[in-house]
């Protein structure tokens, strides 16, 4: 192990030897050192997001015709440390009648909850916060935290506005997390382990190979978690202004916008362990450091995507939204777990190539068949809009 | 191995603590969405509880199922109820000692029950394969020696809550 192809470890282990000269019992250097990986990878993923700001405006820039940031600094890189400062300076104002304690603590939790799931994500084959023999599951438990933040931050400031937004956050996250679970639940049944590390080792070919319905599924319904465009109905701004976080200002505002920068590369990175094989590639066994190069690459192919999805798709109606997931992504989901689940046991003794052939054409059969229902669907004749026996007009249809 | 002994103590009464002192304040939270958020502190506290036993499977499970789903309905339901959410009045009744009593009555013939299983002052034994240990639940589960039938029962009460579920939304024709 040298530091050229391992730095991490090299350090590691460096700072382990240090540690037991200094007459540190094996599990105090063990709880020191995890005090400080954390310590650094909570740094390093908040630091990550400054540059990750600059990026999405940039290109959200080019995509409007724009440059985008070009003042401060080379690129306008120095941009988000400016709005950083200003953003540190602002007042803190609490409205009145707020809940003053949950208030407070829905911005850290928000971030908490995104920041969780880095422990979990495999870096490298060495480099990695903790190796779960659960942690697919628990990716899933810990974006629940992200669920209460909303309505904490929703219901505590004490606005009808944020009240709102938090109800539709969260009934879009709680309803996105059924496909989105379901779909993940098929790298897990390819790969046969709910450890990261394991389903990464186990992508010979890539699961979007494998299974290219589960990633695609997995794809929207986790930009729908995020929020983002075209799933960002929680702070549209022309309909309740800007949703659950609108009574906070300064660094809890910060926050927010913090978090869901992160949790938008976050899912990135999850969709790369998944589907991309996160840091497989060539060496990446013999040189962890490539690994996380090849991680790297393809974390920010994705989460290009993302913002070209953002900067080129309108907003979703919600009953478009919930029609979504509840008529088209959760069947979906569930017939290519079924279908995946039936073929993975029927062809267990096949080798790898003819295997993947077989589910690319289920994969592709299903898309057929799907799509076909689709334009079925559209091409229907429309006659009424609303639910039969609500006579009532809903404020979305008012507006539309 | 002294160490690991007192930091696995040291995190349990960390948990215990926890669970105990948020388990009081769900009862006695003014604000019902307060006692809900209690309650939510309360089962992570159990999750963490899970956790000191090396039963990581359980304390996600945990956090996912009763924080991400029971916990957020419940709050849910609480937020649709606003005007009944404060709770005028005394938080605790006159013959609270009675309950107190009965409470730690309760707690010492657990506690003297307890004793006489020779489980009760084994140290946790470490868990050898923490890999094959989820496989080997999941397959007890589907076994026809292990527990399908309770498995298929309680699959079949939740399919049955799911359909009543539904016909109770269904929008009815006049």
């Amino acid at each position: 192990m040298t530091f050229l192809s391992d730095p991490v470890n090299f350090i590691v282990s460096w700072l382990r030897s240090l540690l037991a000269g200094w007459g540190a019992t094996a599990g105090v250097s063990t709880f020191v050192l995890s005090l400080i990986g954390a310590g650094l990878l909570a740094m390093g993923s908040l630091m990550w997001v400054i540059f990750l700001i600059w990026y999405e405006r940039k290109i959200i820039g080019r995509i409007q015709d724009r440059f985008g940031p070009n003042r401060a600094g080379p690129f306008g890189l120095f941009q988000p440390f400016a709005d950083m400062i200003k953003i540190f300076l602002k007042e803190f104002i609490t409205p009145r009648g707020a809940d003053v304690v949950p208030y407070n603590i829905a911005p850290v939790l928000a971030v908490a909850s995104v920041m969780l799931i880095w422990a979990v994500v495999p870096f490298a084959v060495t480099i990695f916060g903790v190796d779960l023999s659960v942690a697919v599951l628990y990716v899933v438990a810990v974006g629940a935290l992200g669920d209460l933040a909303i309505i904490m931050a929703g219901w505590s400031s004490n606005n009808k506005y944020a009240m709102l937004g938090a109800f539709r956050m969260v009934a879009q996250m709680i309803s996105y997390e059924v496909p989105m679970v379901l779909s993940l639940m098929v790298p897990v049944l390819l790969a046969g382990s709910l450890s990261m590390n394991d389903l990464v080792k186990a992508q010979t070919p890539w699961f979007i190979v494998t299974a290219p319905l589960a990633g695609l599924i997995f794809f929207i319904t986790s930009v729908a978690e995020v929020g983002r465009a075209p799933f960002d109905l929680v702070e549209a701004e022309s309909e309740i202004v800007a949703g659950f976080n609108i009574e906070y200002s300064g660094l809890k505002f910060g926050f927010f916008y913090v978090a869901e920068f992160m949790h938008a590369f976050t899912v990135s990175m999850l969709f790369a362990v998944f589907f991309l094989g996160g840091w497989q590639g060539p060496w990446a066994q013999a040189y962890p450091i490539l690994g996380f190069i090849y991680f790297g690459i393809k974390t920010m192919v994705v989460y290009f995507v993302i913002i070209l999805f953002r900067g080129a798709l309108p907003r979703f109606r919600i009953d478009q939204m919930m029609n979504v997931t509840w008529k088209l992504l959760t069947p979906l989901a569930l017939a290519v777990l079924f279908v995946t689940a039936l073929l993975a046991k029927l062809l267990a003794n096949m080798a790898v190539f003819p295997f993947t052939l077989v589910m690319l054409v289920a994969n592709g059969v299903m898309l057929v068949f799907t799509s076909t229902l689709l334009s079925r669907f559209a091409n229907r004749e429309r006659v009424t809009f609303a639910v039969p026996g609500d006579t009532d007009e809903s404020p979305e249809e008012a507006s539309a | 191995m002294a160490l690991n002994i007192t930091l696995l103590q040291v995190s349990f009464f960390l948990a215990a603590a926890i669970t105990i002192f948020s388990a009081v304040m769900v009862v006695s939270a003014p604000k019902m969405l307060h006692a809900a958020l209690w309650l939510v502190a309360t089962l992570f506290g159990v999750a963490m509880l899970f956790a000191t036993l090396q039963a990581g499977f359980f304390a996600v499970v945990q956090v996912l199922v009763y924080i991400g789903a029971i916990a957020i309905l419940v709050i849910f339901a609480i937020m649709l109820t606003r005007r009944v959410m404060v709770d005028e009045g005394a938080q605790v009744i006159k013959l609270w000692w009675l309950a107190m009593v009965a409470a730690a009555g309760v707690y010492g013939g657990l506690v003297f029950l307890l004793r006489s299983w020779p489980g009760f002052l084994t140290v946790p034994l470490p868990v050898e394969n923490d890999a094959t240990l989820l496989p080997s639940l999941g397959q007890a589960l589907v076994s026809p020696t292990g527990y399908i039938v309770p498995f298929e029962v309680s699959s079949i009460l939740l399919l049955a809550a799911l359909v009543g579920s539904i016909v109770i939304a269904w929008p009815r024709k006049e």
